[in-house]
């Protein structure tokens, strides 16, 4: 390749942040160019299109997108995002995090966010486990998995992320893993131009931290696994989309439904004032 | 949405100090509150779920405060003007993310009732105990702008003043009421909407390529481009550069923190405020501020009527400190008497600056406000 040569997401992209923090055989430089891929196609103004993230290695995703992008404290994205759109709902505003900072320290956010229906997009690269600060169990470790505070194996039970998401109120909750990469652009494009709280799952790998404890290979490796293990089942219950240890990996989109969001809830002032006149 | 009550409430109104708070937020243009049930700043939340969707602004109850002062944060960077309300365990959790929003440069407002401390304490009962964590709460170097009204009809005023003080130096300023103030009821006089002085944030010039995040102006402070107006907006809770990139070394961190100190300490003459009452010849001053403060003036004045020549300083500003005028008073007096609503926390900073010039007393109290006959005592005293 020629150093001349320009990438196609280029414009999406501060190159003068590269080289990116990102270990060689991570899922989240496929992931993120699965997010510019879907942003540009879904024909969204890109001046109206806002990134915000909290902290760890999904983290960092926003620092590198070319839009506005916000940073934040780890596990507070989503609070943040629901102010930006509350804010200004001209705003597409999405929110690209890990698991640990989503659904560990921000788990409480997210169910909340989902309940009212504020219509921001979720994307949680799930990589089972802390991966910035070396390698923790996490939310999502699955039962036995090895990582650096789990050395004889995890002994906590794990979230079913999309369960989660559809129970908690989401309006569309998908599932893909890094491999899937037209499938994964095409539902995030889906979901930027679903109005409501949407949730997608990227299964994603750490090769460095929890795939190498956990004798997965390196990142090519976890890939060949996602390919031969991934069962696509669209609509089914979100309880029964498995995702074990060293089993099968049951993806797709299982929730796509409609309802009134946070904001056209809001009361009608209009009738307020006839019928209220205090 | 449709704006069917004006957001400024022109007129007299017999009003306790929390609702006073919420209509001077909308009386300058707060068009977002995000907030959490709490006592005793309940009141301001539940004035703003009335308000708010009367002005065409949102109020939304949070799930917890650490989300309530993100969502703030996050809707001042959609460029409108937003502000929480809490009390002290409430207060502690907001600490997280008020740094955040030190570190952004985000205009915005937080209010804290203070009630007493430490944990759950005395829900009901006032408290000042917040003083020291308003300055240090949140980790790292940082200098704070607090502000410390004494009547609701500060609290409507100082309200005001908060948001333009955060506007222009973009950060969060915190308006640290007490339990007294926050639910006492009395006369507030809204003006004219005309007669509200606004301020609000710079804005960049237009976009191009060279655009830098945070490259500040002669006065420290850079101007703030909104989410959504094509400035492609980097911003970051790590130590970054003047385009906002994050960077890790010494120098940037040195640089970084300096500025963000430096543009309250360098402004300090534009930022603090104090009020005196019969201190041209005093010999004996009462430094106060929030509740206590009407205690002290009644204290003065019955000091004065029997001939003692006390005074009072209060302060509109704690931090950043006053340090000049406390060592101006210092030379001047014999005694300095400091009534507080906690085991003396402001007192320290008051025998900081006095130097040694006089005798500095602490009068604390816990639960409850000092009564005038209280500092009266201590004033006569010390006269002897």
């Amino acid at each position: 390749m020629s150093m001349n040569e320009i990438h196609p997401m280029d414009k999406l992209i501060r190159a003068d942040r590269m080289p990116h923090i990102w270990c060689s055989g991570c899922g989240l430089g496929t992931n993120f160019i699965c997010y510019l891929t879907a942003m540009e196609k879904s024909g969204l103004d890109l001046n109206k299109c806002v990134i915000v993230s909290g902290i760890g290695c999904t983290g960092r995703i926003p620092g590198y997108t070319n839009i506005d992008s916000f940073h934040t404290t780890h596990g507070r994205a989503i609070p943040f995002a629901l102010g930006l759109k509350l804010a200004n709902p001209e705003l597409t505003v999405t929110v690209f995090s890990g698991d640990g900072d989503l659904f560990a320290i921000g788990g409480n956010h997210f169910i909340h966010a989902a309940r009212r229906n504020v219509d921001i997009n979720i994307i949680c690269v799930n990589n089972f486990n802390y991966g910035m600060t070396g390698g923790q169990f996490g939310p999502t470790t699955p039962l036995d998995a090895k990582t650096t505070t789990s050395p004889y194996g995890n002994y906590e039970h794990p979230f079913n992320l999309v369960d989660l998401a559809a129970a908690s109120g989401a309006v569309y909750v998908a599932r893909w893993t890094s491999i899937h990469v037209r499938r994964l652009s095409k539902s995030i494009e889906e979901a930027l131009l679903k109005k409501g709280f949407t949730f997608i799952e990227i299964i994603s790998p750490c090769p460095t931290n929890y795939g190498r404890r956990n004798k997965l290979g390196d990142g090519l490796d976890e890939m060949k696994y996602y390919r031969e293990h991934s069962i696509i089942k669209h609509g089914i219950n979100p309880k029964e989309a498995d995702l074990s240890f060293n089993g099968e990996i049951v993806v797709g989109k299982f929730v796509d439904i409609d309802k009134p969001t946070f904001l056209d809830n809001q009361p009608d002032m209009s009738q307020m004032s006839v019928n209220n006149k205090k | 949405m449709n704006n069917i009550k004006p957001a400024v409430l022109t007129g007299e109104h017999f009003m306790n100090g929390d609702y006073a708070c919420a209509e001077g937020a909308l009386a300058c243009g707060c068009r977002f509150f995000a907030g959490y049930p709490i006592t005793p700043a309940t009141e301001i939340s539940e004035k703003m779920s009335r308000r708010m969707p009367e002005v065409g602004g949102i109020f939304i109850q949070m799930e917890d405060e650490m989300a309530s002062m993100n969502a703030i944060l996050g809707a001042s960077w959609a460029g409108v003007k937003s502000m929480t309300a809490t009390s002290g365990p409430g207060f502690s959790l907001m600490m997280e993310n008020f740094g955040l929003g030190i570190m952004m440069e985000v205009p915005c407002v937080l209010v804290n009732i203070q009630r007493g401390g430490p944990s759950t304490g005395l829900p009901t009962l006032v408290g000042q105990q917040d003083m020291m964590q308003a300055r240090w709460g949140s980790h790292g170097d940082y200098e704070v702008i607090a502000l410390t009204p004494s009547s609701p009809q500060e609290m409507f005023d100082f309200t005001i003043k908060a948001f333009n003080l955060s506007e222009k130096y973009r950060l969060p300023v915190l308006l640290m009421s007490d339990e007294i103030v926050g639910h006492m009821t009395e006369k507030v006089v809204i003006p004219e909407e005309k007669d509200i002085k606004i301020v609000n944030r710079k804005k960049p010039e237009k976009y191009t390529d060279k655009y830098l995040m945070y490259k500040a102006d002669k006065d420290l402070v850079p101007p703030m481009a909104n989410a959504g107006e094509g400035y492609k907006v980097i911003t970051t809770g790590l130590t970054h550069d003047e385009k906002g990139y994050p960077a890790m070394n010494a120098e940037a961190q040195e640089k970084l923190i300096k500025r963000l100190c430096d543009k309250i300490l360098k402004n300090k003459a534009d930022i603090i405020e104090t009020q005196e009452q019969e201190t041209e010849d005093a010999e004996i001053i009462v430094v106060a501020y929030g509740s206590p403060a009407r205690s002290a003036l009644s204290a003065v004045k019955l000091a004065r009527k029997e001939g003692i020549k006390a005074g009072l300083l209060r302060l509109i500003t704690v931090w950043p400190f006053p340090d000049e005028k406390i060592l101006e008073v210092a030379n001047k007096v014999k005694t300095i008497i400091v009534p507080e609503i906690n085991r003396g926390q402001i007192v320290r900073e008051v025998e900081r600056c006095s130097y040694g010039k006089c005798n500095v007393i602490s009068l604390p109290k816990l639960g409850n406000i000092h009564t005038p006959y209280e500092i009266l005592k201590v004033i006569k005293e010390v006269s002897l």
